[in-house]
């Protein structure tokens, strides 16, 4: 041992010397990221202070936090921060459910799987607003719509679904789009459980429905958190279906945080009160991004 | 407790028939190894004694009430799996009471039990753990004592040391043997170990393709096989076969010419067998000795190994045939070596052409002797 340990030391120190710092090569990317997130964000920031309208080009000059204190006064932001937690909620307690229960209907034998799987997986690849426009135009239409036809069938008053329910509407066209994604992330986890696990829990006694509960859904919990903060992500600015359906409407019954910012700037063209708006969603996010994280990191760790 | 009674069970999957025809005797308290080649359906029977697997045909009965269609709960086994099969969101005392929570126990009973099984197994400092922090000897105690809770007329292991290290799994043989003298339990062990099976059991059934090939006790199995498949399942370094003609048949047995034209008389009935027949002889590599015996064979050394103890050599007879003798770990046979390897008689097997042993004249003395019950019958 003694006699090797100058020549291990004298090894270690030619491979310092040979290390070189790879930091700047790291540079480029960091810099375009860097860029990429702080030229729109700083521009933002500086449009949410001073005045700028396009409809009114000699209203110019520094404002200082008037298009805050309006936003904050204006019962559309809040009506519309409302909107968006009803709408993300909804649809992700819909989508987790449906996605859950259609992983352990699909993880069954039976013939056809493959098919049937490829369809309720099929949604997930129809663009937003093509299937807005099919929900809009196809199904929830009251003149030539299917559930119109359905309900006048059995002699029932057909529904004027945008006006009547906007905002349910909505969330059925988003739930519908994303219950593929939840199905496939918990199908996937779904298939790791191990058989003899499900055994063991057979001989202890489990029927369905403790199976389920006991063994099947704790199992699932990992997966089911990666789905929660992915969909929350995308949850928080959707736009597409609204532009088609409602717009917003009727009144302010569908306008979330991204339609009111896209509204303000882009049909009033108020840069600096939607760049206001833009902002606070920023932090908005910033803050369900802080708690999803964490709450998956830890998630993470344990498992 | 409870015996176990497999009449006529068998098991097919679509056209493939896994397990034709069983017909297999447990008694109480008795601890019996399924043991087999791998592909046997040593596991798929063990499965349907479990219920896990639906059984195609026959009868299976467990402390005298048929149970085919019964489910896994209801039917008084636990079983211990391979994987250890433990739930990794519970903790351990949540994994071994878990059975009762299902069976709606009260909770003080619950606890009662658990910290009974924890105590025999010597779990006691890891209840509050996750199987996830517990080593793999560890997590196979948890898995046992979830079978312990359960309090079942049959105990079922499904080969449940195949994924420990030599050392522990050694260990672990010798705890399930104690087990099963404190229990008094049925207790059925599946595996494709030899040594389990030999140190383990009052009754091995060896299995193959399905079939049920012999029962019996270890050393019966190992003194007295009932054809080739057993004689050579049995016993490591595997049994040497060598091709020999009758010479002779006698009342006191059947004299053979082995190769190389020496004469050697194996005691056993002769039955139907007449001079001029062709055998086949079964002697174990450690009934071989380097000198001379009853018989010789002799050869060249091809390949020598040293345990220290024992020593394997490889021979090719002078007829071409391969043997495997166990000579002492003494020896100085190198390779390449001339050797000659002495026969006892009374160590020999006969087999006929389809396999099967002819029966020897005299009985082994231990042949009856199992584990756990030395001096029976």
């Amino acid at each position: 041992m003694t006699t090797l340990a100058p020549a291990s030391s004298a090894a270690v120190a030619a491979k310092n010397n040979r290390q070189v710092d790879t930091r700047p090569l790291l540079w480029p990317s960091v810099i375009v990221l860097f860029l990429w997130m702080i030229v729109p964000l700083a521009m933002t920031l500086y449009f949410s202070v001073i005045r700028y309208n396009l409809l009114n080009p000699a209203l110019t000059g520094f404002a200082g936090l008037e298009n805050y204190t309006f936003l904050l006064d204006d019962p559309t932001l809040w009506t519309s921060l409302w909107n968006t937690l009803v709408l993300v909620g909804s649809v992700l307690v819909i989508t987790v459910v449906l996605g859950t229960l259609f992983a352990v209907l699909y993880n069954q034998e039976f013939p056809g799987r493959n098919v049937a799987r490829l369809l309720v997986i099929a949604p997930f690849f129809v663009m937003p607003t093509v299937s807005a426009l099919v929900w809009k135009n196809m199904m929830m239409h009251p003149v030539y719509g299917l559930i119109a036809s359905l309900q006048s069938m059995v002699g029932l008053q057909p529904t004027d679904w945008f006006t009547d329910y906007p905002m349910f509407s909505v969330i059925v066209i988003v739930a519908w789009q994303w219950v593929p994604f939840a199905f496939l992330i918990l199908l996937t986890a779904i298939q790791s459980l191990d058989s003899e696990q499900k055994e063991a829990a057979r001989i202890d006694g489990a029927g369905p429905f403790a199976m389920f509960f006991y063994i099947t859904l704790p199992h699932l919990s990992r997966a089911i958190s990666v789905v929660i903060m992915i969909e929350t992500i995308f949850l928080l600015t959707i736009f597409a279906e609204i532009y088609v359906t409602t717009s917003g409407g009727p009144g302010t019954a569908t306008t979330n945080l991204a339609w009111l910012i896209y509204s303000v700037g882009l049909l009033q063209f108020d840069v600096g009160y939607a760049s206001a708006g833009g902002i606070i969603a920023v932090i908005l996010a910033n803050i369900v991004a802080f708690f999803l994280v964490r709450t998956v990191s830890r998630n993470l760790q344990q498992g | 407790m409870a015996e176990v009674v497999l009449r006529n069970i068998k098991k097919s999957f679509g056209p493939v028939d896994i397990i034709k025809g069983v017909d297999i005797d447990i008694n109480d308290k008795e601890f019996v190894v399924f043991v087999g080649p791998s592909g046997c359906g040593k596991s798929t029977l063990l499965r349907m004694i479990a219920g896990l697997e639906s059984i195609t045909d026959g009868e299976l009965s467990i402390d005298g009430k048929r149970v085919n269609d019964l489910s896994p709960a209801d039917r008084g086994i636990a079983m211990v799996f391979q994987t250890y099969a433990l739930y990794p969101h519970m903790t351990v005392r949540d994994n071994m009471g878990f059975s009762l929570k299902l069976a709606k126990v009260p909770k003080a009973e619950i606890d009662r039990k658990v910290n009974e099984a924890a105590r025999i197994l010597k779990l006691d400092p890891l209840m509050d753990r996750k199987p996830k922090a517990l080593s793999g000897g560890q997590r196979q105690r948890v898995a046992i004592g979830r079978a312990i809770v359960r309090n079942p007329k049959v105990f079922l292991f499904d080969e449940p040391l195949s994924n420990l290290d030599a050392a522990l799994r050694v260990q672990m043989r010798i705890e399930i043997a104690r087990m099963h003298s404190d229990f008094d339990a049925t207790m059925i062990y599946v595996t494709h170990d030899q040594v389990e099976a030999m140190t383990m059991a009052n009754k091995i059934v060896v299995l193959q393709g399905g079939i049920v090939e012999q029962v019996g006790s270890p050393l019966e199995l190992y003194h007295h096989p009932r054809n080739r498949f057993v004689a050579g399942f049995i016993g490591s370094p595997t049994m040497n076969f060598l091709d020999v003609a009758v010479k002779g048949v006698a009342p006191e047995g059947i004299t053979i010419e082995l190769p190389g034209g020496d004469s050697l008389t194996v005691p056993v009935v002769a039955g139907a067998t007449k001079a001029g027949d062709k055998l086949t002889l079964g002697v174990r590599p450690e009934h071989l000795q380097e000198g001379s015996g009853d018989g010789k064979l002799t050869g060249t050394a091809l390949v020598v190994e040293r345990l220290g103890g024992a020593t394997y050599a490889y021979v090719k007879l002078d007829n071409g045939t391969m043997i495997t003798a166990e000579v002492d770990g003494n020896s100085h046979i190198k390779v390449d070596d001339q050797i000659q390897l002495g026969v006892r008689s009374e160590t020999c097997h006969l087999f006929a052409a389809d396999g099967l042993a002819l029966a020897q004249s005299a009985r082994h003395p231990l042949a009856d002797v199992g584990r756990g019950n030395p001096g029976a019958h």
